[in-house]
């Protein structure tokens, strides 16, 4: 490292606004934080989970400005103006969301260490088709990497919480 | 009414759902730990210069193989002889033996600014040649460890029966080329994980998501040099574990070695995805030598005899536990009495293993489930003729190495298996499909999930090691307010331990599952713990739960006899119920009781009203589960290793594309009999993840090493999880041959087999033995596939006689 380069560490943080589950935030970043970090370390909300370093598993999407995003590869800064709903942001009023009454009840869960980063998938296939086919379920979530449930039970949960918004 | 055997809505959904959980990372801390890895698979360290990170501002500590040598001592092997003198620290010292082990590590005030740091230092290596395939590791030339002066971690003979008067009296002797069980692991979902600080009282307090805590309590504690009771973990919410957070103590205290030198701040390490799959730790990797099988003029097999190869990787750790641990399934489900296997196992320079989903038994279940569909395709005989030849019948049976067998019906889940699949058609598809050309294959897999450990199997391996039996434990007390609050003695990592507990408890106490409060997760500072506490080898539903069941009988006890002083009843006149005021003891027939609010301040607040013959009660029970074993016959490897086999059998099709050379599933059906089932759901749910991780590493997963030690498959984009696109439509059934040996019937049935392994090397051969192929690797990927297209192996693979 060259005494002129300035480190990473070093850089000015940079000032964002956004609006993460209805709520507003002010906050400065360091220009390199994720979005992953920015809402489990600044903001406490730590339902967003990280499982892999590539992009890959998904266990860390949220929505932005209504598209499922995986915050791992979204820069806090790329945020600033945006709309985030996190998995604490679905339950409304003490209600729980559909998918997470039919995550619990179709077993669409064990470990729980994906779940909020595929409700969150399923919320977005869900709000674009509301009446998914099985294949449309599991292109939806394809992104997605569960290790405990073998999917069969995710594929059921979203099924039956697509049946049940349609009928409110 | 019984609560066991419903499918009750796990209790753990409600914070999981909600993304409330607490998952180790979840929580700060002051420090972040970033380690520095070995970019050669074998290297000597010539030196490390540190000043650089050290000079960054916000770090507060560099370690290096130095600070472990003055500050730990190492780790407890298990081995016997010279792989006892493995020196296995935190941190490299003089030299590194796998690719990603650490080698220096800084505890820095952001995660991002310690991986800066760990980037300035500069390590000095002089690069040596790895040794990389067991077989050629035995010959001793490259030595992993050198001051032990071999790779061979262990070598035994398991031998039963009459082998060679079984072999001179055979009709058909097969010869079988060498085979190989590959490199995977079950990747939980959730990294480790672990916060350390190294308090002023001079404990060390882990926040972690190790799930054998009892077990890293007792290697943890002298790797640090501390009495047991200054190190205290605790676990939460655990994102998966599937065996793979057995091991990660090593780092625990590594997290713990950097709080003692940043002063006692709390120090996280959270590994990446890339780091778990470069250098967790990985499945045992087989490999399966000079095979012979005598077989009679039917096609039954009497005896088998091979020369098996464990791969260990760099490090023992739980090893070599894995070379006798396979023997609890000696003769999988097969009827053969005389069977000779010569057991070694090796050190390489590749990521140490670990226990993983179906650990060592698997190995060799589908190595029998080789045996028995190369010897049927070559004899000619249907595969699932073939097995209703060989299928142990009898229960409980005694296997020749002197395991018991408790229950089951290997024909009837195999006709289960067939009807859910529709087997006829699929049988008219496939030699339809063949007449045209196709490759269409049928295969069977027929498994065990041997639960409930002897940990006396241990003493096979080593006679000196000071363990045997198994135990869980319990407590369970009426709390001030009259609540029930169960505390348990494993850490669950998504199996549902709660809510089977509270089923367990409401049954015992006659009320409903949501009055019963049990405890998330493990903390030593509980004391509800014993030696063998965690949630591994397919055992809570027999441990746990018997634990759970036996500390309700004693609590109950008491209940009883107090209630009784205080009714002046007698106890026999009492029942348990939930009345007006919630749950309560009653007198039969009268409008007396006594609510769990009154029963529990007459113990805690008022209890100068109470008799002499009462001071005992507390209503404040421990209850530790034992289960009846004795220590094996070391000398004959002989003796019961497990207490329940669940079983499984899986039926796969497949269609295999000559062009991509994917094998396509085109339908699945998984049987499993777990004895008497706690919560259908929960079950269900297992045998739907065990058949993923199955199928997933028999077309996908594969931890593939170049010529020169380096991971080719060290993140998800390389190593491909099975997703939602590439798992088929299991069809799922079940059957109940109820264990006679735990109290509810019930067996472990978590980890599954590796059914699917079997299942699709079996399918995979039936598609393609028409084209000169033997399946003798475990992994079917397409380019696996395409090799064997290009190269059919059947002449060199077997011969018959």
């Amino acid at each position: 490292m060259s005494t002129t380069e300035l480190a990473a560490h070093e850089v000015p943080k940079v000032a964002i606004e956004l609006s993460v589950n209805g709520k507003r935030y002010r906050r400065e970043v360091e220009p390199r934080e994720l979005l992953v970090q920015f809402l489990r370390e600044e903001l406490r909300l730590t339902g967003t989970h990280i499982g892999c370093d590539t992009t890959y598993c998904g266990a860390c999407t949220v929505l932005l400005n209504g598209e499922p995003v995986k915050s791992c590869t979204v820069l806090a800064v790329q945020a600033d103006g945006g709309e985030v709903l996190t998995v604490e942001g679905l339950e409304q009023d003490g209600q729980l969301h559909p998918l997470q009454a039919a995550f619990s009840e179709h077993h669409g869960l064990q470990c729980g260490y994906c779940t909020p980063g595929m409700l969150m998938s399923a919320y977005a296939l869900l709000e674009r088709n509301p009446k998914p086919s099985r294949k449309e379920i599991r292109k939806g979530i394809q992104g997605n990497v569960c290790r405990c449930t073998g999917y069969h039970n995710i594929f059921e949960a979203i099924e039956a919480a697509a049946a049940a918004m349609r009928k409110e | 009414m019984s609560w066991v055997g419903k499918s009750l809505r796990r209790k753990e959904d409600d914070r999981l759902i909600r993304g409330k959980g607490l998952f180790t990372d979840d929580e700060p801390a002051d420090l972040h730990l970033y380690i520095l890895r070995s970019p050669y698979a074998h290297a000597r360290i010539r030196g490390i210069d540190t000043s650089a990170a050290e000079a960054l501002p916000g770090v507060a500590c560099v370690l290096t193989g130095q600070d472990v040598l003055e500050h730990c001592d190492p780790f407890m092997e298990l081995a016997p002889g010279e792989a006892a003198e493995i020196k296995d620290y935190p941190l490299a010292r003089d030299k590194v033996v796998y690719q990603g082990e650490p080698v220096a590590a800084v505890a820095a005030e952001t995660a991002a600014l310690a991986m800066d740091a760990g980037q300035l230092i500069d390590v000095d290596y002089e690069m040596l040649e790895p040794v990389l395939d067991a077989a050629e590791a035995l010959k001793d030339e490259v030595l992993v460890h050198d001051n032990i002066g071999t790779n061979r971690t262990w070598q035994g003979v398991f031998e039963y029966g009459d082998v060679d008067q079984a072999f001179a009296e055979a009709a058909h002797v097969v010869r079988i080329g060498p085979m190989h069980f590959h490199r995977y692991s079950s990747t939980p979902l959730e990294n480790n994980a672990c916060i350390a600080e190294w308090t002023r009282q001079g404990t060390v307090e882990f926040l972690c998501n190790n799930s054998f805590p009892g077990f890293a309590q007792q290697l943890l504690a002298p790797g640090l040099r501390l009495p047991v009771e200054k190190v205290h973990i605790r676990a939460y919410d655990v994102g998966g574990s599937f065996g793979n957070k057995i091991w990660n103590y090593v780092y625990m205290a590594l997290a713990a070695l950097a709080s003692k030198k940043a002063g006692g701040l709390r120090v996280k390490w959270s590994e990446t995805r890339s780091e778990h799959l470069l250098a967790s730790g990985h499945g045992n990797e087989r490999s399966y030598y000079d095979t012979e099988v005598a077989l009679d003029k039917d096609g039954v097999i009497t005896a088998i005899k091979s020369r098996h190869i464990d791969d260990c990787g760099a490090y023992t750790r739980y090893e070599p536990l894995g070379c006798v641990i396979w023997s609890q399934v000696l003769p999988a489900t097969y009827k053969l009495r005389n069977i000779r296997i010569d057991f070694s196992q090796a050190l390489t320079n590749k990521c140490p293993v670990v226990p993983n989903r179906g650990y060592s038994r698997m190995q060799q279940l589908w190595f029998m489930e080789r045996v028995v569909d190369i010897c049927a395709h070559e004899l000619g005989i249907p595969a699932d003729e073939m097995r209703l030849r060989n299928y142990i019948r009898d229960f409980p049976y005694e296997t020749p190495n002197g395991c018991v067998y408790d229950s089951g019906d290997y024909p009837a889940m195999l006709a289960k298996a067939k009807e859910l699949i529709d087997w006829d058609k699929w049988v008219a598809y496939r030699d339809q499909a063949r007449a045209e050309g196709r490759y269409v294959g049928i295969g069977i897999g027929t498994t065990l999930d041997s639960g409930t450990n002897n940990f006396g199997q241990a003493q096979i391996m080593n006679p000196q090691l000071p363990f045997s039996g198994n135990s869980e434990a319990c407590i369970i007390r009426l709390d001030f307010d009259g609540n029930v609050v169960v505390t348990l003695g494993t850490g669950p990592s998504g199996q549902g331990h709660e809510t089977a507990a509270s089923q367990v408890v409401a049954d015992e106490l006659n009320i409903d599952p949501a009055m019963v409060q049990v405890r998330t997760g493990f903390d030593t500072a509980w004391n509800t713990y014993v030696g063998h506490s965690g949630t591994y080898a397919s055992q809570f539903a027999v441990t746990g739960l018997s634990a759970v069941h036996g500390a309700c009988q004693k609590l109950k006890a008491e209940m009883r006899k107090l209630a009784a002083f205080v009714l002046e009843a007698a106890e026999e006149d009492l029942e348990f119920g939930v009345g007006e005021q919630g749950p309560e003891v009653r007198v039969k027939g009268t409008d007396q009781f006594m609510n769990y609010w009154a029963l529990a301040n007459l113990v805690n607040n008022n209890n100068a009203v109470l008799d002499e013959s009462l001071a005992d009660v507390t209503l404040n029970v421990r209850h530790v589960y034992r289960p009846p074993f004795k220590v094996p016959d070391v000398e004959r490897k002989f003796g019961n290793l497990t207490l329940t086999y669940a079983s499984q059998l899986h039926i796969a099709v497949v269609e295999i594309d000559p062009d991509t050379c994917h094998a396509k599933i085109l339908a699945y059906a998984a049987v499993d009999d777990c004895g008497t089932v706690i919560n259908p759901q929960i079950a269900h749910g297992q045998v739907h993840g065990a058949t993923a991780h199955g199928i997933g590493a028999a077309i996908m997963e594969s931890f593939d090493y170049d010529e020169g030690g380096n991971l080719l498959t060290s993140t998800f984009s390389d190593y491909c999880p099975i997703t939602s696109m590439n798992i088929p439509d299991v069809v799922y059934g079940n059957i109940q041959n109820p264990s006679p040996f735990s109290y509810s019937g019930a067996k472990g049935m978590g980890e599954g087999g590796g059914a699917p392994l079997h299942t699709m090397s079996a399918a995979v051969q039936d598609a393609l033995h028409g084209a000169g192929i033997i399946i003798t690797d475990s992994f079917v990927s397409p380019p696996a596939l395409h090799r064997m297209l290009q190269a059919p192996n059947r002449e060199q693979a077997v011969s018959v006689d």
